[in-house]
């Protein structure tokens, strides 16, 4: 082959795999939404047929990032059947007087148990603008996939965590005005 | 190949051969010789460097409670207390260990192997006239000092609240190395110098690819090749496939530092553990990277001593090619404790312990190379056999390591410490001497003196072992790696350890000796001064090889 063909077609190779580097953050949450690697819960649409005697406990979590937000859990846990759907909910107030547009990241612990917690609905799917001072009830509705009886690493189970954080969900502008930071700093 | 087109063309090039100016033939040298030599002068330096931090190290661990690095510290503060000096002594250590595990990955070990052994005699190797892309090569190397230079400042401007530089280690994981740990610019400063470092090996492996696919003489088919350009070849596609995800993952660290981006950050979506998966699917990879081109030198080597040709040539060919294909699916065994599930752990730890047999297949051809051959023990193949032996304990011990229940336990111990630094201190360094050694008199046509640059063998071979190998028995007895100070239990082998850098040192001494004994003696070398069974092509031309090398093309049979 030319020896210049060669050198580029190599060199790109190399930005391939800087670019695969990138595409390992999708890539990364698809395959955690897939596997439910890292206690990454389910999203289903119906309910399951039957109803386990098994009884877990989720206990609820609720943290903020940066967000001038009051953030809690309306009851702190709730112990269910295994294939029941359960409906929970959350209380949230902007304490700031500005609208703050934020946007929750979750995950159960144990890990193990993701690919089993199966969500019907959540408040946490998209981005949405909290008013100044509104407090407003955030549901949850979940069950825990009967298949979790069926795979013996999970037999010692009792308790999952769901656990929520809240982070402001940016519009693209701050990036642009930490760069100015960046540039007037120095 | 159209040999006579090349000829009259090289004839008229003939007469300016020695009539280059210093700043033309240093500074803007195409020549893939010269640049071989820049390579080694820069790994020389940049590596006295390294091995002074790793003497604050040492120093510091001579003795328990925070002493020696005292002294380095706040220079110049007016009235700085004790208690101060302590507090700035435990961040600028652990800059020092940040800094020399880089320093002496990127500036000394791969530099040198890689760059410069790999720039002087894969071209003679292949009996080509020079590299594929002479003038890139220039670019590659003159990017190394800038990337050192920024790695030096980055450790002399503010890191954090704590002092100067980066302290998070040579792993650079978040959230240390992100706005939460080290908020200042030092860390802005080495991603910038890794990723320049990192150009620069890209492009040399670009280079060497193109040459050793495109450039090989009439006759060398692939399978013809000799096992350093094997390892050289292996090394290059290695560095084009794991050096860009670094690069990718310094890059969204950098934006999530400077640009509000979360990659790495929770409370944005992001994922620290993402980092190191990214790191490592470089890190493992590149730690082939360094001693692959080391397994090539000493095939070379244990071949000329023991008088035979190597055992298995095909068979080392593979091993090393099976060795940089598995190295890219065994990253997570340096993460077994991120929380991982235990059927992804069974996963890695298999595919850990498969390198083993590679490995072993180089190994045990060494030795069969070596079995009823006529050994000769010249400084060399001392450093060679050194190697061998070196690198094995180095390998056992990764064995160990390998099994994630038993790693659980060592995991960020003195063990682990002790384990890569057989397989790279003792053993890509020692490849780096036994190569040093192997072709000095080819490089720069002067004879060295074999009974001093003994002395320094055997100095380095008890002062390396002597630090290190009480490191094992003090990682199994619970010592934490990356700490200033230890308990009362570990003295006593740190401070064996900490006796064994004084042999070490010496043999630096002793090595300097040797070059400047050689340097001022000037005895002429032989065009071959190893006998009949140094086979490869640089032992047909004079040395010092001509400036420019193989005007006729040699014909492989």
């Amino acid at each position: 082959m030319n020896k210049n063909l060669l050198g580029a077609s190599i060199a790109g190779v190399a930005v391939a795999m800087l670019g695969l580097a990138f595409a390992s953050k999708p890539l990364y949450d698809t395959f955690c939404k897939v596997t439910g690697f890292g206690g990454t819960t389910q999203d289903a649409t119906e309910r399951p047929d039957d109803i386990l005697d098994r009884q877990i406990t989720v206990r609820l979590d609720a943290n903020v990032a940066d967000v001038p937000f009051e953030f809690r859990p309306v009851d702190r846990m709730t112990t269910l059947n295994v294939g029941a759907t359960e409906l929970i909910q959350f209380e949230l107030t902007n304490t700031s007087d500005v609208p703050v547009r934020a946007m929750a990241s979750y995950n159960v612990t144990p890990h193990k148990a993701g690919p089993y917690f199966t969500k019907l609905e959540c408040f946490c799917y998209d981005e949405q603008v909290y008013q100044p001072g509104e407090t407003i009830t955030l549901p949850v509705i979940f069950f825990i996939n009967p298949l979790i009886d069926e795979e013996p690493q999970l037999d010692d189970v009792r308790t999952i965590t769901l656990s929520y954080t809240f982070y402001r969900a940016d519009d693209g502008n701050e990036s642009l005005a930490s760069l100015g930071d960046l540039v007037s700093e120095h | 190949m159209p040999m006579d087109a090349i000829t009259p063309a090289d004839e008229l090039h003939h007469e300016d051969d020695h009539k280059i100016g210093f700043i033309q033939r240093w500074f803007f040298s195409t020549n893939h010789k010269d640049i071989g030599t820049l390579y080694l002068i820069a790994a020389i330096i940049f590596g006295l460097v390294g091995t002074f931090l790793s003497g604050l190290i040492r120093m510091e661990l001579a003795a328990p409670e925070i002493g020696p690095l005292t002294h380095f510290v706040l220079w110049g503060v007016e009235g700085a207390t004790q208690a101060e000096k302590i507090e700035a002594a435990k961040h600028f250590y652990n800059t020092v260990i940040t800094y020399h595990g880089l320093i002496m990955i990127f500036f000394m070990v791969m530099p040198a192997l890689i760059g410069g052994f790999g720039n002087w005699f894969v071209p003679i190797m292949i009996g080509a006239p020079d590299m594929a892309f002479p003038r890139m090569n220039n670019i590659s190397f003159w990017l190394l000092p800038a990337a050192f230079l920024l790695a030096v400042v980055s450790m002399l401007v503010p890191g954090g609240p704590s002092g100067n530089g980066f302290g998070g280690g040579w792993v650079l994981y978040p959230p240390l190395s992100s706005t939460t740990g080290h908020p200042g610019p030092s860390m802005d400063l080495l991603i910038l110098s890794l990723h320049i470092a990192g150009i620069s090996s890209i492009l040399g492996a670009i280079n060497f690819i193109v040459t050793i696919l495109n450039m090989r003489a009439p006759g060398m088919t692939i399978h013809k090749m000799p096992l350093f350009v094997w390892a050289m070849l292996i090394t290059a596609f290695l560095l084009v496939l794991s050096l860009p995800v670094l690069a990718g993952a310094l890059t969204m660290l950098l934006t999530d530092r400077n640009f509000g981006t979360t990659f790495f950050d929770p409370a944005g979506g992001g994922d620290p553990i993402m980092f190191q998966h990214l790191f490592w699917f470089f890190g493992h990879p590149e730690v082939y990277i360094m001693i692959l081109p080391a397994f090539g030198i000493v095939s070379h080597i244990v071949s000329t001593f023991s008088k035979k040709p190597v055992f298995g040539y095909l068979g080392m060919a593979y091993a090393m090619a099976s060795i940089g294909f598995i190295g890219f699916v065994v990253w997570a065994h340096h993460m077994y404790t991120v929380g991982m599930n235990v059927d992804l752990k069974a996963y890695f730890v298999a595919a850990t312990m498969i390198i083993a047999v590679p490995t072993g297949i180089k190994i045990f051809s060494w030795i069969a190379t070596m079995w009823g051959g006529s050994i000769e023990f010249k400084v060399p193949m001392l450093w060679a056999i050194g190697f061998i032996f070196l690198f094995t304990v180095g390998g056992v011990t990764g064995v160990v390591l390998a099994n994630a229940g038993v790693d659980h336990a060592l995991h960020d111990t003195y063990y682990v410490v002790a384990h890569f630094h057989y397989v790279l201190s003792l053993g890509a360094v020692f490849a780096l001497f036994a190569g040093w050694f192997y072709w000095y008199e080819k490089m720069f046509g002067i004879k060295y003196n074999g009974f001093l640059a003994g002395i320094q063998f055997w100095l380095m071979f008890i002062g390396a072992n002597v630090v290190f190998f009480p490191q094992h028995f003090l990682g199994l007895q619970g010592m934490p790696r990356r700490y200033i100070d230890y308990a009362d239990g570990f003295v006593l082998w740190n401070q064996v350890s900490s006796f064994g850098y004084l042999f070490i040192l010496a043999s630096l001494f002793v090595f300097f000796a040797v070059v400047i004994e050689s340097v001022v003696r000037r005895r002429k070398a032989d065009a071959n001064p190893w006998g009949e069974y140094a086979t490869t092509l640089e032992w047909t031309l004079p040395s010092p090889p001509p400036f420019h090398q193989f005007n006729e093309l040699p014909k492989v049979k």
